[in-house]
């Protein structure tokens, strides 16, 4: 689904990431987990076509297509979907306006039907009911006035709504409380199943206890310095980054 | 040997000279009031336009004005594609081609009057402080007197100005009086295609208690000069609710006194002005507080492309009597390119000790964040830019209660948008 080969970037001409390896099949679930400053979320943003990175080096191939020449609205229709750290404030902007606009605008530039807004808010209803989101959040302003936690419930209803390929989860458990993180979490894995792939990015191991990665990768100075399965988190929480960081030369 | 005089003051000279030759030819055939015309044509003649050393018109010059020619108008009729321009509303409908008054696309009030075929020139305007209202006064020829008796609601009355784009010249001149008590919806609409001069002078008596709805587009053509002044005179409790939607004209300044005169009255001055190309637009709004616990509330956003060029001028007279008074201004522009100009100049004159008074300017790009936030999700760049700066209106255009006039603002956007408003160079 997801193949990256000697990814490197650089921002204001710093580098951050310095060849980056990964692979990600079609039904997975992996983790990157890595310390503040590591590029994580930089590897979120340059797979996402944020303006402002510049690829220096390698390959990303996503579902067959070279996803570093597309723009990040095609990409978004490819099926690759980017839940925020920080999600954006759209005053002025409805909520459930816009998750139908985007929902559209995806199944137009994939030659499908778009909804109309009956069939849009009964759809938009029904997922938000089960994340636990009240109705009123559909109506109010994108992300304007809410808590934390609304706002990481709202990633994820986009994310519910727009069924993606591949999802990534850039620190979607930072600011959460437990209640939180567990409707955050069971948001995600209502979605796991063949046709659904996940990056999830975190500095924790906590989110990982409730969605359990297949594999895990430990991101740090912009390179994967260590990969393995669900119990690598485990051996992270134990021992710290430090085991994992190579000495600065 | 003479040297002719040149430049921006000789050609607004000229103007003047040759606007009140236009008069004097043609005196004895204006109709209406021939004394308050005289002065005016005085005034003018020993006063001349505005000009660049004025500081109400710093941002804003009239020489190319002063420079295009303007004839007399004449019945004309409206094509089919103008006439379709016009809101799709319940409403009275008066309609007014180069100026003037066309009773067969008119409808006929009910339970107010409305008296049309000669200038409605009222008490409030002042020709001897407002050149432009002089020019005004001096050639009037038509224009509604709209009266709304007491505890009368008259519903939505759509006053209609379309110009056919024959190089005319015209002064509509428009006096509405609401009784204690009576409501009226206004549209005042004012479209056209190709070049020429409207420049209408609207004046309101709003009487204690009553609220007129002044919900204005100015989407005239672009290469047409649309110069107008607004009066309105609130008595207690009473209301101006304004809001305009400024598309149009190569040239275009629109300026409001809004003079709060009894406790309680309040004033809203709200604005969008939408420019692309090398268009330049001026509003300018004089609000005065003469008595205590009046309201003014003013947000005019400005979206400006191309070469264009905004000009937002606010000024809140507070008078020493107008305790408790709450004015509020806000002035917000989005430049859309680089090339892109605001002129942006809050003023407040504050005479009384006890009043809430406040005042605000930004001018700023869209947001690369939330630009990219909507990009992700797969909306197409033009559509994301376009929802950003829909989003950037709403607290503007929100305000608007006349679902009808606000579907037709909508659309109008939309309009201004898909023709070329989010070029950006």
């Amino acid at each position: 689904m997801l193949q990256i080969n000697g990814l490197k970037a650089s921002i204001d001409g710093k580098s951050i990431l310095n060849g980056i390896d990964l692979t990600v099949p079609q039904g997975e679930v992996h983790a990157i987990m890595g310390p503040n400053g590591s590029g994580k979320s930089t590897l979120s943003y340059v797979l996402s076509g944020r303006e402002g990175y510049e690829v220096d080096g390698g390959t990303a191939n996503f579902d067959g297509q070279d996803i570093l020449a597309m723009e990040p609205e095609e990409r978004a229709a490819a099926g690759l979907f980017l839940a925020f750290q920080y999600p954006v404030e759209l005053p002025g902007v409805n909520n459930a306006n816009f998750l139908r606009t985007a929902l559209n605008a995806q199944r137009r530039a994939r030659g499908e039907a778009e909804l109309d807004a009956v069939q849009f808010l009964k759809l938009a209803r029904a997922e938000a009911k089960r994340l636990s989101m009240p109705d009123d959040m559909l109506k109010r302003n994108v992300n304007v006035g809410f808590s934390g936690g609304e706002k990481k419930r709202n990633e994820v209803l986009q994310m519910a709504l727009l069924r993606p390929k591949l999802a990534i989860l850039d620190e979607t458990d930072s600011g959460l409380d437990i209640d939180a993180l567990k409707i955050v979490a069971d948001g995600v894995n209502a979605l796991r199943g063949p046709t659904f792939s996940a990056l999830v990015i975190t500095h924790y191991q906590r989110l990982l206890d409730h969605i359990v990665p297949d594999r895990v990768h430990i991101l740090a100075q912009g390179r994967i310095v260590k990969s393995g399965g669900p119990e690598l988190a485990h051996a992270l929480e134990a021992g710290g980054y430090a085991a994992f960081i190579p000495e600065a030369a | 040997m003479s040297i002719a005089p040149s430049g921006p003051l000789a050609a607004l000279k000229a103007a003047a000279d040759s606007f009140v030759a236009d008069y004097q030819a043609r005196k004895t055939t204006l109709p209406g009031d021939s004394h308050v015309r005289a002065e005016s044509a005085a005034l003018l003649a020993a006063n001349g336009l505005p000009g660049p050393r004025e500081e109400a018109w710093r941002y804003t010059a009239l020489r190319p004005f002063a420079e295009a020619q303007f004839k007399p108008t004449a019945k004309a009729e409206p094509s089919a594609a103008l006439l379709a321009r016009l809101p799709h509303v319940e409403a009275t409908r008066l309609v007014f081609v180069d100026g003037r008054f066309h009773s067969e696309l008119s409808g006929v009030p009910a339970g107010f009057r409305v008296t049309t075929g000669e200038p409605a020139y009222g008490t409030l305007a002042r020709p001897a402080a407002e050149k432009l209202v002089a020019l005004n006064t001096m050639l009037a020829e038509d224009g509604a007197a709209i009266h709304v008796p007491a505890n009368t609601d008259a519903g939505t009355v759509l006053l209609a100005s379309l110009a056919t784009g024959a190089a005319v010249g015209f002064h509509p001149r428009h006096h509405i009086v609401l009784e204690p008590g009576a409501q009226l919806t206004l549209l005042d609409v004012t479209i056209g295609d190709g070049e020429y001069l409207h420049n209408p002078v609207l004046t309101f008596e709003v009487a204690a208690g009553a609220t007129v709805t002044h919900l204005r587009t100015q989407d005239e053509g672009a290469g047409a000069f649309h110069l107008s002044t607004v009066y309105a005179e609130v008595a207690e409790g009473g209301t101006y609710d304004s809001f305009a939607l400024i598309l149009g004209a190569k040239l275009a300044r629109m300026e409001v006194h809004a003079r709060l005169a009894g406790p309680n009255a309040a004033a809203h001055l709200n604005a969008a002005q939408l420019l692309g190309a090398s268009q330049h637009a001026d509003f300018t709004t004089i609000v005065r507080h003469d008595a205590p616990n009046t309201a003014s509330r003013q947000t005019v956003k400005n979206v400006l492309t191309g070469r264009s060029r905004g000009v937002f001028q606010g000024k809140i007279e507070v008078a020493r009597v107008a305790q408790k008074t709450d004015g509020y201004q806000m002035n917000q522009a989005l430049l859309l390119s680089a090339n892109a100009e605001m002129d942006s100049k809050p003023q407040l004159e504050i005479y009384a000790d006890d009043v809430k008074c406040s005042h605000g300017a930004t001018v700023g790009a869209l947001d690369a964040d939330q630009l990219f936030y909507l990009r992700s999700r797969g909306v197409p760049e033009a559509e994301a830019r376009a929802i950003l700066v829909r989003a950037f209106l709403s607290e503007a255009l929100d305000p608007i209660s006349h679902e009808g006039a606000r579907a037709a603002m909508e659309a109008a956007i939309a309009a201004w948008w898909a023709k070329g408003g989010r070029v950006q160079t």
